[in-house]
């Protein structure tokens, strides 16, 4: 496997970056009330979509998952339109239509996130399967975590993904928990990639925020499925430092300790990266710019969020039918 | 006219249109190889091979979530469901994905699919197998359903279905694969959301559906006989409705009884009843009455069977009512 160079893991950092700073601030405008509905934030995850998407070309596609903010940034999505999004507004990815857990944008690959644990992956799959039937040679990256995997969707889809050796690389974020429910309590395996031996495919399981180990394996599962030697499942390792959702108290102390939530946070997937790229004499001044020039694009993008209009009442009947 | 069966018109219809465009491909258990169960997609495997018409796992929520897939970056899947009661099984890639991404992502997607079922009671099936859950999926917005009654409807229908931007939900009647009927030789379409006068009338309007438009076709001959003369009316797509169609003859007969082979609570006629009473009450001069399947799963017994579905001497009797006794 090739080494990346220094502006490659730079690139890489820039997005796990984006990605905290945009939920940070969306942490922030959710606690004052202002932004309707939920917010599953990704924070902590950063280096699974980074890491995934950094090994696709910007003409294959993804499925995302309720915590998808960070895949559609990892893909290439604005902020602008994602903040407004997730006001609402007119402006917005989906014109309002979609919110927090909708977000689509099919020129750039984008599939949708969705609301339905599970509910991207035969989506996926089928995206995969149309690759396959047109000759092309694109590739479809399927995000969910470790509770869809107990999904029936999960199962039908991998079975036939690896029958009909589809383009899709099926990533696992297991992130320990289904809502409140620890993987303990929701899995009798410990190892998730196990799962991939039923459906004839490889798996592969890898650090989760160790956005290098993510981004050689996702390119390795890439290389697989662009040569038509079938699906990948890639089970990344990692943890969400916030509860399910914005309104989950204390990060989700109920059912977490809190030795365990600072254990992992202690493995912060953006100082990993940081630490690593010091190794290769990137200097503080460089990282305090990149998070300068984002601060700057998230300001910029909650500005254009809340100027933007809601959508006229009118705009509730369009789009029903195509 | 020649005359073809209805499944040799759906066939058909299949084979036209995945000529007609690279996009179209078929899928489903038993599709392939079998030719599908009740023998609809048999030969289009050796015709289009293996990549075009799929022979897939049992895995329903799998194959109508990869028609969504497929659909979404440009394909035209058409997907067999073996029998409309596996619905349940595909019931979150039907209602919360297929039917609502167009939307969700104010216009950025497509699923143009279709998903072929078939419907219905009179092979002795039992309660699994023998459903009418019509009303389920035409309660969704974003889902189109339609329900062919005719060979000539089958085909028509199933292409326009095919052509169409949108997801829909296409429901053959399994006691109508063997019918034969009128099917020109020449491409035609039949426009989804287009109702049709299967036969003039000025007595009474009977708004049937899939099988059901057979007997109440058969039941308006029987009641002719009597003098009483039935306007059958056939919606052919239940969404989009074309509610027009239904109320001009109501404004003509004065008198509607609607006949399906799903029960009535909740039930499609419930639709049209209630949008007759908004838009045309006067009209009326008698109140509207409905037949549909008794409030029972469907029984395996044949003598069971036959008897909780509407038959045509049970229309007969209730559309002779509803003339008669409001002369």
């Amino acid at each position: 496997m090739r080494e990346l160079s220094v502006d490659e893991v730079l690139a890489m950092y820039e997005c796990m970056v984006r990605i905290r700073h945009f939920e940070e601030k969306v942490a922030e405008v959710y606690a004052k009330g202002i932004m309707p509905g939920l917010a599953h934030l990704y924070t902590g995850e950063e280096a699974v979509a980074t890491g995934v998407c950094y090994a696709l070309e910007p003409t294959d596609y993804i499925t995302s998952t309720h915590r998808g903010h960070g895949h559609v940034i990892a893909k290439g999505a604005d902020l602008g339109p994602m903040m407004a999004e997730l006001f609402g507004k007119e402006t917005g990815y989906c014109q309002g239509k979609g919110g927090s857990m909708h977000i689509a944008d099919f020129e750039k690959g984008i599939l949708g996130a969705n609301g339905v644990v599970g509910g991207g992956i035969p989506i996926a799959t089928g995206a995969g399967l149309a690759i396959k039937l047109r000759k092309g040679k694109e590739v479809v990256a399927c995000f969910f975590g470790d509770g869809a995997s107990n999904q029936g969707a999960f199962h039908e889809s991998l079975n036939m993904a690896g029958l009909w050796k589809l383009p899709v690389i099926y990533v696992c974020e297991n992130n320990y928990y289904g809502i409140s429910v620890s993987k303990k309590r929701h899995q009798a395996i410990d190892d998730i990639a196990v799962r991939a031996a039923s459906y004839g495919m490889p798996g592969v399981t890898v650090d989760g925020n160790d956005v290098l180990a993510v981004r050689q394996a996702a390119e390795e599962a890439v290389e697989r499925a662009r040569k038509g030697e079938g699906p990948t499942l890639l089970v990344c390792n990692t943890y969400r430092w916030r509860g399910h959702h914005e309104g989950d108290p204390n990060r989700g102390a109920r059912y977490r300790s809190k030795e365990e939530i600072e254990e992992w946070m202690a493995k912060c997937p953006i100082k990993r990266c940081e630490e690593y790229l010091r190794s290769k004499g990137v200097s503080d001044n460089k990282f305090e710019a990149i998070k300068a020039a984002v601060d700057k694009e998230i300001e910029e993008a909650l500005k254009f969020a809340e100027s933007s209009p809601y959508p006229d009442e009118s705009m509730a009947l369009r789009d029903v039918y195509a | 006219m020649r005359e073809i069966t209805y499944r040799e018109a759906l066939r058909e219809a299949l084979r036209e249109e995945m000529i007609r465009s690279p996009e179209v491909f078929v899928m489903g258990e038993d599709a392939g190889v079998f030719g599908g169960i009740f023998g609809v997609t048999a030969g289009l495997m050796a015709e289009f091979g293996e990549e075009r018409v799929l022979d897939t796992p049992i895995s329903e929520a799998g194959i109508a979530g990869a028609a969504v897939g497929a659909a979404m970056v440009g394909m035209r899947p058409v997907a067999e469901i073996m029998f409309v009661d596996f619905l349940t099984i595909a019931m979150d890639q039907l209602v919360n994905q297929a039917a609502k991404w167009h939307y969700m992502s104010g216009g950025k997607l497509k699923v143009p699919m279709v998903v072929r079922t078939p419907t219905g009671t009179g092979r002795r099936t039992g309660a699994q197998h023998s459903q009418s859950l019509e009303a389920w999926v035409a309660h969704v917005p974003g889902l189109k359903v339609v329900m062919p009654a005719t060979p000539y409807d089958a085909k028509g229908l199933l292409k326009a279905a095919i052509r169409d931007d949108n997801p829909v939900v296409f429901i053959e009647h399994k006691m109508l694969y063997n019918d034969k009927g009128p099917v020109p030789e020449e491409e035609y379409l039949v426009p989804l959301g287009k109702a049709k006068v299967a036969r003039e009338g000025r007595d009474v309007t009977i708004v049937a559906t899939s099988l059901m438009v057979k007997r109440a076709l058969q039941a308006a001959s029987a009641l002719a006989e009597e003098g009483i003369e039935a306007e059958v009316v056939d919606p052919r797509t239940l969404r989009p409705l074309d509610i027009d169609t239904i109320i001009a003859s109501v404004q003509k007969t004065g008198k509607l009884l609607i006949v399906h082979e799903a029960t009535t609570f909740c039930g499609f006629g419930a639709e049209i009843a209630a949008q007759v009473a908004e838009k045309a009450l006067y009209s009326l001069d008698a109140p509207i009455a409905r037949l549909g399947a008794w409030e029972v799963p469907i029984p395996f017994s044949p003598s069971l069977e036959d008897r909780v579905v509407p038959r045509v001497e049970d229309i007969v009797e209730r559309a002779r009512t509803l003339v008669r006794e409001n002369i």
